[in-house]
């Protein structure tokens, strides 16, 4: 183990004979841009990592965790830290080779690493229970596997709450063939949440009072605001469902600024981190979120972005303004600062409730501005898996009576009561081309007059990137919509390769009971037994695909700012997909909990009265997460790649950890060929202790 | 008599200290927590206005809770009011939670036993609920209803409207409770959270008594009607 100090020798190595694979990787550069960054420059390397994180290299780590006393707030706070390291050492290693890794617990509870990505043998996962029990206090253990795989990656404790007091740090894996992208520098960016306050006091502090720590909820200012604008009456309705569901529609984090400091690579925004370029360099930024809670909106006002890999996995290059980074994703960026300046990495927790900030700079007398935080998100009726915002109920032929007349859907069950339809007259201009439609709901909805509904053809125009395929429509939903003229509909090529062989001329298409791998799923959504109870206090009626989405407070940036913000249908692998094998089953597992209680689940079922979800060895399944809360969920299947399904079957990019919007539904392939007990759950840390499942590979 | 107050005081106090010093470990999805707080603390700004408070506290999991409760008012040692109801508390629907036990009503005497089936939670609209019906000795029966709102003037300075009724079953002659409604009471509180934990606040404070029992207070020589500024604070741990 030495720390690592890259030199010329070794770096030259490593890039030669790979110049024309570099040059193939299509990435928008110019061949003048190309030929700038091969070989590397002797500048290049003297600087080649950020600052703050120490790396360490080789295939032997020997690591501690103990305790440490930091101040990242002006108290000092007892952490848990790895190798004396907030965060811990950046460990970097190579594809192909095996890497041993000796873990001292010095801490007086248990604990535990786990390589968060990496495809290796269960027993090296480093998950208390399931791969094995756990570090005690004093003692050793060795972890030994290959490297498989290549990439940026994180580790983390997957011990109590160690994860929020510091047992984390970064991964990133040389690969063994030329590297598809290109550029001459790269820093590793490492976000992360850091309280004072003990976890467990912070989620003792939740159970008890859920939106302890929101101080961005509506007050009496806001509602006096919305009745000048709007009118009493209009007000009322707005306002009655949240109220009549009693939810928040400023319940974006749990957990927020009002105990978080954020931090980049251990700095927090008082003290930024700071990053060199030179002009013209190509730079990769390694963007890792080891937030306990926190979901990040990442942006670096100036520069563009090309997105290159994500969750390690290279993907095809896509170039934007702004991206969300969920608790435990990855993304890799290319930026080309084509000036002499300063720029500001600037990341925003999802609620604004705070930022951290990075200076990236030609020279370290720059100091870029900081922005403003852009306003907070508020929730629509859609992050409620209901998207009816601004539902002109005038326009369509949906009065009480046509209401009851679809019968498909089950009211009941839905987010809204009946009393909060009646609640709901007079929204306006409901937009059908978001509303995700089962096949129940639309088989249902043959009383509704469809030429009064917002889907005229004007409207359908506007249904673009509507994904058929994803339509659950069976046989009978069409047959309710003979009227719907299918010519003037908008449908990209794209999303037509997945409907083949359909004929919409005919009144009744038969549909596959599974879409087609690549294209996610045409499953009803079918709420379970056991999702109803006191531990459930939503269930989406009506989740649209998360996949185009933005997400919240995001869907208006283009509109607004004129940033392209990043989509996960906008990641197409860049390796063309490894197993090209249709799913032969789909798994739909509803993300349920009680905010109120503070009370997380699957199905309804928290992880200590669950069953294993089991999944035959080598089977290639789909996953559809449906989320029954108002909270994106960034669930993570630990074993295997969960390959998320963006539109193209022959490019399904791999991720490890998907974001879960809110009321949304989202589908992902996996392949399952490693043996073992996994873990699967939402990675933010005080959902994590019930929004769990083991996952059984036999 | 008189000691039973203090013994009544000293054994909520004493319960609540042991209840919040229990720890819980580590990552547990559905830790063993307990919650003390006090809802209300006051006293009314006449010099012969009474101190009132309002305590709750439970320790338990997600689903099923010991609770305790307790209320009382001061004005002198003849005039003081302590009620204390020890509940188990299991959740029933997403927002509500059904409670059933044991209630003491130590203060007037002679004091009073009964046994409580209650629920408590949030309605629709942000109410908070806490309702309860009581079956007393030699079958006397009872309700009482009590509805809050918290309206948010900032994120730290909060309005807090409340809302009492009392009904008896049949006249008690020895505590003046006549049959029927037998009082209802109404707050405006004003409370400005130091922390989420510790707020101070001021008030109103009205309340009044009904029908049969407002009758027996007249023939008494009693108030009917009782307003005040208070003057107070809410606390939990």
């Amino acid at each position: 183990m030495t720390v690592f100090k890259p030199s010329h020798e070794e770096q030259n190595k490593s890039s030669s004979g790979t110049v024309l694979s570099r040059r193939q990787f299509v990435f928008g550069a110019s061949a003048m841009l190309a030929l700038t960054t091969i070989p590397f420059s002797k500048n290049a390397l003297a600087s080649a990592i950020g600052q703050s994180l120490t790396q360490l290299s080789g295939k032997v780590f020997d690591l501690s965790i103990d305790y440490k006393t930091v101040n990242f707030t002006g108290t000092p706070a007892r952490a848990t830290v790895i190798n004396q390291l907030f965060p811990g050492p950046l460990l970097r290693w190579k594809e192909g080779e095996t890497v041993t890794l000796r873990v001292k617990n010095n801490l007086d509870h248990d604990s535990s690493l786990h390589w968060h990505g990496m495809i290796l043998p269960t027993e090296m996962d480093g998950v208390p229970g399931l791969s094995f029990a756990g570090i005690k206090p004093g003692e050793t253990f060795e972890y030994k596997f290959p490297v498989k795989q290549s990439g940026t990656y994180w580790y983390h404790s997957h011990s109590g709450f160690q994860e929020q007091t510091g047992v984390y740090g970064a991964i990133v894996i040389d690969p063994k063939e030329a590297d598809p992208v290109v550029f001459d520098r790269e820093h590793v960016i490492m976000l992360s949440d850091w309280s004072d306050e003990a976890p467990e006091t912070i989620y003792a502090n939740l159970k008890k009072q859920s939106d302890y720590y929101n101080y961005s909820e509506r007050t009496m200012s806001d509602l006096f605001s919305d009745i000048k604008k709007q009118g009493l009456v209009n007000t009322w309705r707005a306002r009655s469902m949240w109220n009549q569901e009693r939810m928040s529609d400023r319940d974006i984090s749990d957990v927020t600024g009002a105990t978080y400091t954020y931090l980049m690579n251990g700095n927090p925004p008082a003290q930024p981190w700071q990053a060199l370029f030179k002009q013209g360099e190509k730079v990769r930024l390694r963007f890792i979120n080891s937030s306990a809670m926190t979901i990040f909106d990442v942006r670096i006002p100036g520069l563009k972005m090309t997105v290159v890999a994500s969750d390690g996995q290279n993907v095809q290059p896509v170039t934007i303004d702004e991206f969300r980074i969920g608790v435990a994703e990855t993304y890799d960026v290319i930026v080309e600062p084509k000036m002499e300046d300063a720029y500001c990495i600037f990341v925003q927790s999802i609620d604004r409730s705070g930022y951290t900030v990075g200076n990236f700079t030609s020279d370290e007398m720059f100091t870029a501005k900081i922005p403003d935080m852009d306003p907070m998100p508020i929730l629509g009726h859609g992050d409620m898996g209901m998207n009816m915002e601004g539902m002109d109920h005038s326009k369509m032929a949906m009065g009480s009576d046509s209401m009851s007349g679809m019968e498909g859907m089950d009211h009941s069950k839905m987010a809204m009561g009946s009393d909060a339809m009646s609640g709901m007259e007079g929204m306006e201009g409901m937009d059908h081309s978001k509303m995700a439609m089962g096949s129940d709901s639309m088989s249902g909805m043959e009383g509704m007059d469809h030429s009064k509904m917002a889907m005229g053809s004007g409207s359908m125009a506007g249904m673009e990137g509507m994904d058929h395929s994803k339509m659950a429509m069976g046989s009978g939903s069409m047959a309710g919509m003979e009227g719907m003229d299918h010519s003037k509909m908008a449908m990209g090529s794209g999303s037509m390769t997945g409907m083949e062989g359909m004929d919409l001329s005919q009144p009744s298409m038969v549909m596959p009971t599974l879409g087609l791998a690549g294209y996610g799923s045409d499953n009803e959504i079918k709420h379970l037994d056991s999702e109803n109870g006191p531990q459930v206090d939503m269930q989406s009626g009506m989740p649209q695909s998360g996949l185009n989405d933005p997400g919240i407070g995001l869907r208006d940036h283009q509109a607004n700012y004129n940033r392209k913000v990043l989509t996960y249908a906008d990641l197409k692998g860049l390796h063309p997909t490894h197993d090209k094998r249709q799913p032969t089953r789909e798994i739909q597992l509803h993300l349920t909990g009680n905010m109120n209680r503070y009370m997380w689940s699957i199905n309804g079922i928290n992880f200590a009265d669950s069953a294993p979800l089991e999944l035959a060895y080598n089977e290639r399944v789909r996953i559809t997460l449906v989320n029954d809360t108002m909270m994106i969920h960034p669930m993570h299947l630990h074993g295997v790649w969960s390959e998320l399904e963006t539109g193209d079957p022959d490019y399904i990019p791999r991720k490890h950890t998907v974001m879960v919007q809110p009321g949304s539904k989202i589908s992902y392939l996996v392949t399952a060929d490693a043996l073992g007990q996994w873990a699967y759950h939402c990675h933010l840390l005080y959902h994590m202790p019930g929004m769990f499942r083991k996952v059984v590979i036999k | 008599m008189k000691n039973f107050n203090s013994l009544g005081f000293t054994l909520v106090m004493a319960t609540a200290s042991v209840m919040s010093s229990l720890s819980y470990a580590g990552a547990e999805d559905d830790p063993l927590l307990s919650y003390v707080a006090i809802d209300q603390l006051e006293k009314g700004l006449e010099s012969d206005d009474p101190i009132s408070f309002s305590f709750q506290a439970w320790v338990g999991y997600d689903m099923d809770k010991i609770w305790l409760k307790t209320s009382g008012e001061y004005q002198n040692s003849d005039d003081q009011d302590l009620e204390v109801q020890a509940l188990y508390s299991h959740a029933v629907a997403p927002y509500w939670d059904m409670q059933m036990g044991v209630r003491r009503d130590i203060k007037p005497s002679p004091s009073r036993d009964w046994l409580v089936l209650g629920f408590q939670g949030l309605a629709p609209y942000f109410f908070d609920i806490d309702g309860a019906f009581f079956v007393g000795e030699k079958g006397q029966t009872s309700i009482r209803l009590s509805i809050e709102q918290e309206w948010l003037i900032t994120q730290k300075l909060i309005l807090t409207p409340e809302f009492e009724m009392n009904a008896y079953g049949k006249s008690d002659d020895e505590l003046s409770m006549g049959a029927g409604l037998t009082d209802i009471n109404a707050g405006l509180r004003l409370k400005y959270e130091i922390t989420r934990k510790f707020a101070p606040y001021i008030g109103i404070d009205w309340s009044k008594k009904l029908g049969a029992t407002a009758d027996l207070a007249r023939d008494n020589g009693d108030s009917i009607n009782n307003s005040q500024f208070v003057i107070g604070v809410t606390a939990w741990f």
